[in-house]
């Protein structure tokens, strides 16, 4: 003979317990339905977005702490990660080093002359880059949550001169766009986003096109719409293009550097090349980026 | 659910989430992240019920949503689920099973990622389901199912309170 507890009724699929479960799980899911409806219609200047961005500076202190608390061990991470392949790094960038120091005395003579040509015609330009634009850093407090956003989050803000539309980089290349902007955070849109597009030229050749991100992979991107004519190589350096395109001016300035061709490949059906583009910027360990504003902005 | 405890799962929950916001969700092996977030929220679920996993599912979301300058509701809304569901299974098939965590961690993982994706689908927003459910997913879980007993014991240390669930006072005699 045994003796066993009998549940109690709270935990039954029936009975008052059931329905006062029921009722506060299903407030919460149609609490739940009415915030994404009320975020997600008004974007960026609806009615939640001061409660958000009240509750962004609220956080942003902590986010600043545990960031600076993982700090160490994301190093050490990053350092024993890159422990494996450091000899097979060194021999390539020795090699590289040889190449840029050659192509830096090329440049050179190409600079001066241009200066040169440019004082005699009067030469009118758009804005440059880095020249024409000041850089905010920012620390980065917020990473994906999850494979359906590439955003990042840092910790810098309208307070310190950040909008919306400002390009975002760091000194590998271009990181991507800032998409909205608290007072002390803002939120910025990565390449590797489903709706990212820039457009970009191939340096070497000056063949355009727009980068995207290359649906179904993480970090790889693809440089669309170049025309089968145009000779892209392996390892060919990709930039933005910048300039101006019916009457609408490029978010981003020319000559960031975004990454290299690492295959070229094309059908008889298609009407563009296929060319994937390996992104100088690693995108999973960025720590710190830079805010592009332009120099003659007041701020 | 006393005061203490429910203070001690907030400040569990808070930190789980700022750590999935802030490094977690960056340490990336094989194509995909651990979900701290979900495996907390699942581990408070198996341990204090259904409502008060709902609450802190729904509660962890929105920091989430909040720091990340996101949609506001749709971590909410995954993860009030996923901790109401832990906690119904706690409550009726998975009680007292030592294996409950395991499972409650690989099936809501599965599920929540599905969940997900179907919302993001529902909201206009691209993502390529290959990606999102099977080279990104698989690792996920992975990584989830290893956390999955190391945080149910943080957890059940924090917030463990005798039973957890409200014991019954009454006892039947089965012959």
């Amino acid at each position: 003979m045994t003796v066993r507890r009998i549940p109690t009724t709270p935990l039954g699929s029936r009975g008052g317990g059931a329905l006062r479960r029921r009722l506060a799980v299903g407030c919460l899911v149609l609490l739940s339905l009415v915030l994404i409806t009320l975020s997600f219609r008004s974007g960026s200047d609806g009615p939640l977005t001061g409660v958000q961005s009240a509750g962004s500076t609220v956080l942003r202190p902590f986010a600043v702490g545990f960031e600076r608390v993982a700090q160490p061990f994301r190093d050490a991470y990053g350092w024993a990660d890159s422990l494996l392949e450091a000899r097979s790094e060194a021999e390539r960038l020795r090699v590289e080093n040889r190449e840029l120091r050659q192509r830096t005395i090329q440049s050179e003579f190409a600079l001066q002359e241009n200066v040169y040509l440019r004082d005699l015609l009067d030469y009118l330009d758009s804005s440059r880059f880095p020249d024409d634009f000041d850089s905010i850093p920012a620390e980065v407090i917020g990473r994906p949550a999850s494979v359906f956003t590439q955003a990042i989050v840092v910790a810098a803000g309208s307070k310190n001169g950040v909008r919306i539309n400002d390009p975002v980089v760091t000194a590998d290349g271009l990181v991507g766009l800032v998409t909205r902007v608290t007072r002390g955070t803002a939120s910025i849109q990565l390449l590797t986003d489903q709706d990212a597009a820039v457009s970009a030229v191939d340096l070497r050749t000056g063949a355009s096109g727009i980068v995207r991100h290359a649906r179904g992979t993480r970090e790889t991107l693809v440089l669309d719409r170049v025309r089968k004519q145009d000779v892209i190589k392996f390892g060919d350096d990709v930039v933005t293009a910048g300039g101006r395109t019916g009457g609408l001016s490029s978010l981003y300035p020319r000559g960031i550097p975004i990454g290299d061709v690492t295959s070229v490949g094309q059908t008889d059906t298609d009407l563009f090349q296929q060319v994937q583009v390996d992104p100088y910027v690693d995108f999973g360990s960025l720590d710190a980026v830079l805010v592009l504003v332009p120099s003659e902005r007041p701020r | 659910m006393s005061l203490g405890v429910s203070l001690r799962g907030s400040a569990l929950l808070f930190a789980a989430a700022m750590l999935q916001a802030v490094i977690v969700s960056s340490l990336v092996f094989g194509g995909g992240a651990p979900d701290l977030l979900l495996v907390v929220v699942i581990s408070l679920g198996l341990l204090r019920g259904s409502v008060p996993g709902a609450v802190f599912g729904f509660a962890g979301g929105i920091v989430v949503d909040l720091l990340t300058l996101e949609t506001l509701g749709i971590t909410s809304l995954v993860l009030t689920l996923a901790g109401f569901w832990a906690g119904r299974y706690a409550e009726t098939t998975g009680r007292g099973r030592r294996l409950a965590p395991i499972v409650a961690v690989g099936a809501l993982t599965v599920l929540a990622a599905v969940f997900a994706f179907v919302l993001h689908y529902l909201l206009g927003e691209e993502v390529v389901a290959r990606h999102a459910l099977v080279t990104v997913l698989v690792p996920t879980l992975v990584a989830n199912l290893v956390l999955a007993i190391p945080v149910y014991a943080l957890v059940h240390a924090t917030v463990h309170q005798g039973d957890g669930f409200e014991p019954s006072r009454e006892v039947e005699v089965v012959v």
